[in-house]
């Protein structure tokens, strides 16, 4: 039994001869510029308080709907200084990740006491770069958060996407985290005064709550997540958190979750 | 490629000839391709006076229904002598994909700063304004999607603003619309700023109807118009909002003000 | 100084008398048993018959300070500074010509690095890719040393810096230095004020800039108006906040209050010895 549905009810090559191809309207086919992501990492979400910005993302890529990794890092350290949070295509983030080694390196030599590329210029880079695949017709599908501190040293949150858009605002969030988390993190900073005034540790527990949300409604979602701080003292990454304090009782009253009862 | 699957991958079992690539309705090959551009939404909006331009745009970001940011500014200074453009004299308005509002004005204020050091002078607007055309056309196949405006004031310092397509035809205006919006805002202005549609009361019946004189308006009068034109965009179009940014070129500068919109 | 009149090039004149030039490999230079490549050396004689600059890095500002020539009465002055960037400057001493390429490229570089990265080329980045540029010109064949030095003031996050770039593609960070013609006695002068400039103010920097460059003019020449540019870049913090003040030209009647000051705070230089000039060395 051959499996392929395309193959049953067809006419066998081993009693009526191959299909001359030339026969076809077309024997080019489509084009195969055709790209999508394959393996593929979830939401990236960030909000900035009054130090700094947090940064967090989940440990899991995607191959379709199976959850393929369970340990990738997407949470990417910039020389101390800086966060790239990567959702889109791994094999991508995995390119950009070479990518920004090689800066950081000539970077390093250029300045080795201390960092110059602030986030700023870092988001700058990377939307050019961005930009530029995305001219070139060969996009590199990402979308990118990149936090830390502008040139003058305030907090700095942008996001930069596989067409080259770029955004700044006080929360922040990619893929699902834009219909699911940036809601939660808009109602504590809808704006960058209110932003100014939050603390670290609010901040914080904002980006938690919003990861138990994103693990409770999205399903290429896992519960060990990255989180990072990035303030003027540096970057503080955990890149094994395991999601806390759950509650599934709200799944009891809904038919589909859990134990089938009826 | 269509697939022809002529190798069964199934051990030792029949072949099969066939293809399998999709097709549309009209018999062509379905070719799914990478789609370069997005809409990001929001509107812009110029209006020339006698001796002042006023350039505003609102600072709304979307993608499809989501809002990124509600600071997204698409109204900016170009030509000054540092990047702080703190002696800039032209301002260019974007609308439609930022990513290429932002490569276009990156490249045209690069180009002002060239012009700079070759001339010793800062660009004229008219000049702006061509190289701006024939930058948009030089992407003709490949456009900026965008609505440009360009505002400021010309050699004799009276108000005026350019407004393009997105492969560079431009006309010098009075006043002009573009973006989400501008079908909703632009029969507004024709009837507030150009007097369209308004006749002297009395003159006569018909064709005999006088049309009423027009005359450049004050600054207060256009700063009016345009909160208006705005607040009137903001009620009927989800793609604009959050606030309202307008920059003003008079011969002492460009003054910046930004104004709190609805945010629903 | 030994001179071949034939040798117009850094790589050998021998490469010129063998037949076809694509088999000539490209690295063949001609040294001297004392490893000495007379082509750079011959550049490095240019930068001396250019008319003095002087540069001078304090912790807050860099400054640049030249004196311009004319051929005769009747013609211009030829520029002497030239602002790269918002940030950066140079002076030249040498031929004009081969500086305006230099400084097209550093021009071009500073506004591509803005572009990609939204922040001022590093000066060390900046003085590093013209030296680099420059070399490449002392070893390949068919092409010339640059016959310009450039003394090259900018400010970027690591404060404001002086560097000094010669036709060998050497380049070095100064404190404070000067090339060009008779440049000697500028730089004794300013070997002797050195532990002054760091905490130098702004107008202090631009007066020592001037007496140094007055040491080093001929006899009956004087600090003019007309003769006289300079060029200022700086770091200022208002209010907490650092800005950078941009690389500013001053020429004519902005330069008078800083001759009529530095000549009140110090008696006239001393004269000695013949200026050569070339003809297509910068006026």
């Amino acid at each position: 039994m051959d499996h392929r549905p395309q193959a049953w009810g067809r006419p066998r090559d081993d009693v009526y001869g191959s299909y001359d191809a030339s026969f076809m309207q077309s024997n080019t086919g489509p084009k195969q510029s055709t790209q999508q992501p394959i393996v593929t990492g979830t939401s990236v979400i960030a909000v900035k308080f009054k130090d700094g910005v947090v940064i967090a993302a989940d440990n899991l890529a995607s191959y379709g709907s199976l959850a393929r990794f369970t340990d990738v890092k997407r949470l990417r350290p910039f020389a101390n200084t800086s966060v790239v949070g990567c959702s889109g295509d791994v094999s991508d983030m995995q390119y950009l990740d070479r990518h920004l080694t090689d800066l950081a390196l000539t970077e390093a030599y250029d300045s080795p006491d201390k960092p110059r590329l602030s986030a700023a210029n870092l988001h700058r880079y990377l939307s050019k770069l961005l930009y530029r695949r995305r001219s070139k017709f060969d996009p590199l599908w990402n979308h990118l958060l990149v936090a830390g501190l502008d040139d003058e040293g305030e907090p700095f949150l942008a996001a930069a996407d596989l067409l080259g858009s770029t955004y700044s605002a006080p929360s922040l969030a990619t893929g699902f985290g834009a219909m699911l988390a940036q809601p939660i993190m808009r109602r504590y900073v809808p704006d960058e005064d209110s932003a100014k005034k939050l603390s670290r540790e609010e901040a914080i527990d904002i980006v938690k709550e919003c990861m138990k949300v994103l693990f409770y409604r999205d399903a290429r979602s896992l519960d060990v997540y990255s989180i990072a701080v990035v303030t003027k003292d540096g970057v503080d990454i955990k890149t094994d958190e395991q999601l806390e304090k759950q509650s599934w009782a709200f799944a009891e009253r809904i038919r589909g979750y859990g134990t089938q009862t009826v | 490629m269509a697939a022809m699957f002529t190798q069964n991958p199934v051990m030792n079992g029949p072949n099969y000839s066939f293809s399998d690539a999709p097709k549309t309705a009209s018999g062509e090959f379905r070719e799914h391709r990478f789609n370069p551009y997005t809409d990001n939404g929001g509107s812009t909006l110029g209006i020339a006076g006698a001796d002042f331009t006023i350039m505003a745009g609102d600072t709304r970001h979307t993608s499809g229904y989501s809002i990124n940011s509600r600071m997204a500014p698409k109204v900016f200074k170009i030509g000054g002598s540092t990047s702080s453009q703190d002696d800039a004299t032209i301002v260019l308005s974007v609308c439609g994909f930022a990513a290429d509002g932002t490569a276009l004005r990156d490249q045209l204020d690069t180009i002002c700063k060239i012009y700079r050091y070759r001339h010793g002078k800062p660009m004229t607007l008219n000049a702006c304004a061509k190289r701006l055309s024939t930058i948009l056309y030089g992407k003709r196949f490949f456009p900026y999607y965008v609505t440009a405006m360009l505002g400021g004031l010309d050699e004799e310092g009276k108000g005026a603003v350019y407004s393009y397509d997105p492969v560079g035809s431009y006309e010098r205006e009075q006043c002009r619309a573009g973006g989400a919006a501008g079908s909703l805002i632009m029969p507004f202005l024709d009837n507030q700023v150009n007097f369209k549609n308004q006749y002297v009361p009395g003159s006569g019946v018909g064709h005999d109807l006088k049309e009423r004189e027009r005359h450049p308006l004050s600054r207060v009068q256009v700063e009016t118009l345009i909160k208006d034109a705005f607040d009137g965009a903001v009620e009927r179009h989800i793609e604009v909002g959050d606030a309202l940014q307008m920059l003003i070129v008079t011969k002492d500068g460009i003054e910046e003000t930004i104004l709190p919109m609805k945010q629903d | 100084m030994f001179r071949n009149n034939y040798d117009n090039d850094s790589v050998t004149l021998c490469a010129a008398l063998e037949p076809p030039v694509a088999l000539i490999p490209a690295d063949r230079t001609c040294s001297s048993p004392q490893g000495r490549i007379f082509q750079i050396e011959y550049a490095a004689e240019a930068v001396k018959q250019g008319s003095v600059v002087v540069g001078i890095a304090s912790k807050t500002h860099a400054v640049l300070c030249a004196v311009k020539r004319n051929a005769e009465e009747l013609s211009s002055y030829q520029k002497k500074l030239f602002s790269v960037d918002e940030h950066a400057g140079i002076a030249i001493a040498g031929l004009t010509s081969d500086a305006r390429v230099l400084s097209n490229f550093m021009k071009q570089q500073c506004l591509g690095h803005r572009l990609t990265y939204g922040r001022a080329m590093p000066i060390s980045s900046l003085v590093g890719m013209i030296g680099e540029k420059a070399q490449i010109n002392t070893q390949v064949y068919g092409k010339r040393p640059y016959g310009v030095g450039l003394l090259i003031a900018g400010v970027d996050e690591r404060g404001p810096h002086l560097f000094e770039f010669q036709p060998s593609g050497m380049t070095e960070e100064m404190v404070a230095f000067a090339i060009g013609a008779r440049s000697q006695m500028a730089r004794t002068y300013l070997e002797r004020n050195l532990d002054a400039f760091p905490d130098c103010s702004r107008d202090e920097l631009v007066k020592h800039g001037l007496r140094a460059l007055r040491e080093s003019l001929v006899q009956d020449k004087e600090l003019t108006v007309e003769n006289t540019s300079v060029g200022v870049v700086g770091v200022v913090e208002t209010a907490g906040k650092r800005k950078v003040e941009p690389f500013t030209l001053y020429d004519e009647y902005d330069v008078k209050e800083w001759i009529e000051s530095a000549a009140e705070s110090q008696g006239g230089g001393n004269g000695g010895g013949d200026e050569t000039e070339g003809m297509e060395v910068d006026g």
